[in-house]
């Protein structure tokens, strides 16, 4: 079996988010992460590697710095890292990203694909359906549980207050969620091994069937009007009182506010 | 010369820090508390692969070098003693010599499942009567038919009653030197738990790393096989004195961790508390403290990260390893007796972090070879 990977390497909330003047992350500037809805994501696919055998290839666009998530996955199992980069695919969107890494897959055998939900910094859960749907396979999104039947998956797929059991027939398309499992920790040696290992390096030239104005900023039909980081909360207001006299302080407080 | 880290080594430390935190912090304090080992970290720092760092990987190890080593057992100490030395004295002192004077049969039956995390190591060198006079050894092997008979008892013997495998030193004989001044002849051993004769004595209740386990190792007509002696008859004291030459590596990383750990709570600390309306960080008195204690800290890290990569490109690393461990256990002490004093009245109370790392600090200047041992290498060194 052939497992295909996407993964995001996102910044990492705790070191603070910073931005461009247009309003796009600066993402030059921050520490990174590889997304956990990602993460999980390969953990899964490292499973059916473990259970079943399987080719694990681990493929994200981003900066060339973004190589760093790829030798992580491969730290953690994964066999192969494609890194898509290029000037021109800078600014994508959700749409410009998802023509992307599907032009990029295009060039690989792949029975299933697995995405992540979403990543932390967009949110938007928008990019691993949006593959699918480029290439023409079925997607199962939000996945709790995956397990493969010959040549089909049967996803738990989470939803509200219950779940839906879904079967589908393979090429397919998964994303998952952070609550999928607990991923692995990389191994020393795998590190050590990851950064000896080969990454394949790919451009606009490689990616195949798409076209130049499906393509990072000008292929992105979103605009940002504005973008900025959360704003901070004012320091809380500490009181110590008797228990009766806190229940009046609060309702007061409560009262003057128009709450109650 | 450089002193940038390799991205390799980064990512490792990387990884050993989320371990670190995720894992072994939120236990530390219980682990003390209670004293009992940590059996669930152990079982999960074998699954990562902690367990044979720098074993190769046709021994069932990670294959890395003793810096990556050093950087694991440092990241596990800076928030738990106890795992720090539990991984110190597996690898340094049970995998180190097996792999180094083990056969090729013993290295399959021994080695790899050490390095793969699925027996535990521990050494045996320390009797009452012998502790810096390694040479006063007590315990006694003979050889009877195929068997090495053992009799005797070791003490303070790190992961004493949860390990598997135990290199045992014994003396196999007694030599006239030149000078017509007997000596004695030592030799090492494998031996396993639950091997016949095999029994362990009182658990010691210690000042710090309270979670490791401590024990006496009692051997009473102990018999184990022929080819359980590990390199030549005659030949353990070199086996046992090249051993904690790499032994020292850990615990210098033990002690330089600590030292990292309670600075970083400082820190975090002075930065919170506030006396006569501002941050102590603001005093002058408590920014040259820690600006003393962060230039140690440093100063032991590039001694520590020297001796370790001393480790692998250098036959004989003895000075080095001896500097490390000196210098880092001294700062260890040091730098967790200020963290406490920077921390005032809580810094007595065992509810703070600092507290434990104080008691953990200060068997870093007594085992594998207490400071003034390492002063006595040092100086051995320069007027030989």
């Amino acid at each position: 079996m052939k497992i295909v990977v996407c993964v995001k390497q996102v910044p990492d909330t705790k070191g603070g988010v910073k931005f461009n003047p247009d309003g796009t992350l600066d993402r030059g500037a921050m520490l990174t992460i590889m997304n956990p809805d990602d993460k999980a994501g390969l953990e899964a696919a490292l499973r059916l590697k473990d259970q079943y055998g399987a080719e694990v290839t681990v493929v994200t666009m981003g900066l060339p710095k973004a190589e760093e998530v790829l030798r992580e996955a491969m730290a953690m199992g994964a066999d192969k890292g494609i890194l898509v980069t290029d000037r021109v695919l800078g600014g994508a969107d959700t749409w410009a990203t998802s023509q992307t890494l599907a032009g990029a897959i295009r060039n690989l055998e792949y029975d299933l694909i697995i995405t992540g939900r979403q990543a932390i910094d967009g949110d938007t859960a928008q990019v691993g359906p949006q593959i699918s749907e480029h290439l023409g396979i079925p997607v199962i999104s939000y996945a709790q549980k995956i397990q493969i039947e010959g040549d089909s998956v049967i996803v738990e797929r989470q939803y509200d207050d219950r779940y839906h059991v879904l079967k589908a027939k393979m090429p397919c398309l998964i994303t998952a969620l952070a609550e999928l499992n607990e991923p692995r920790y990389m191994t020393p040696g795998g590190i050590f091994d990851a950064y000896n290992a080969e990454i394949t390096v790919w451009g606009r030239a490689n990616l195949v069937d798409v076209e130049d104005s499906n393509l990072g900023l000008k292929g992105s039909p979103t605009q940002i009007a504005k973008a900025s980081d959360k704003v901070r909360k004012g320091a809380g207001e500490k009181v110590v009182l008797d228990p009766t006299e806190s229940v009046e302080y609060i309702i007061d407080k409560l009262k003057a506010k128009h709450v109650i | 010369m450089d002193f940038m880290l390799t991205k390799q080594h980064e990512m490792a430390r990387t990884l050993f820090k989320e371990f670190a935190e995720k894992e072994v912090k939120p236990l530390a304090q219980e682990v003390d508390e209670t004293e009992v080992f940590p059996r669930g970290t152990v079982e999960k720092m074998a699954k990562a692969g902690f367990l044979g760092i720098p074993v190769p990987k046709e021994y069932g190890g990670q294959g890395c070098d003793p810096l990556t080593y050093a950087m694991c057992v440092e990241e596990l100490s800076k928030v738990c003693g106890t795992t720090g030395v539990i991984v110190s004295a597996h690898t340094s002192l049970c995998c180190d010599p097996i792999m180094t004077y083990g056969t090729e049969e013993q290295k399959q039956k021994y080695l790899v499942p050490l390095a793969k995390g699925e027996k535990l190591g521990a050494f045996g060198l320390t009797e009452p009567g012998a502790g810096t006079d390694a040479q006063g050894q007590q315990t006694k092997a003979v050889l009877e038919g195929d068997e090495w008979v053992l009799n005797g008892s070791k003490i303070f013997i790190t992961n004493g009653k949860e390990a598997d495998v135990y290199v045992i030193f014994a003396v196999t004989g007694v030599v006239t030197d030149k000078k017509g001044r007997s000596k004695k002849m030592i030799s090492a051993f494998i031996v396993e738990k639950g091997t016949p004769g095999f029994t362990f004595g009182t658990k010691e209740k210690k000042m710090g790393i309270r979670g490791s386990s401590t024990y006496e190792l009692i051997f009473t007509d102990c018999r184990i096989p022929k080819e359980n002696l590990l390199g030549q008859e005659g030949k353990g004291f070199g086996i046992a004195m090249h051993t904690l030459d790499g032994g020292r590596i850990g615990i210098a990383s033990q002690a330089l961790g600590l030292a990292e750990g309670a600075l970083e709570r400082t820190i975090e600390y002075v930065k919170e508390r506030k006396q006569f309306g501002r941050a102590i960080g603001a005093f002058q008195n408590t920014q040259f403290q820690l600006a003393d204690m962060a230039t140690k800290v440093q100063a032991a890290q590039l001694l520590v990260y020297k001796a370790a990569v001393a480790k692998a490109t250098q036959k004989v690393y003895s000075v080095e390893a001896a500097m490390a461990k000196l210098y880092a256990a001294e700062v260890a002490m040091e730098v967790t007796t200020k963290a406490v004093q920077l921390h005032g009245g809580y810094g007595y109370i065992r509810e703070y972090d600092v507290e434990r790392m104080m008691r953990d600090a200060k068997i870093t200047e007594i085992y594998e070879g207490t400071s003034e041992v390492q002063r006595m290498v040092i100086s051995g060194s320069l007027l030989k």
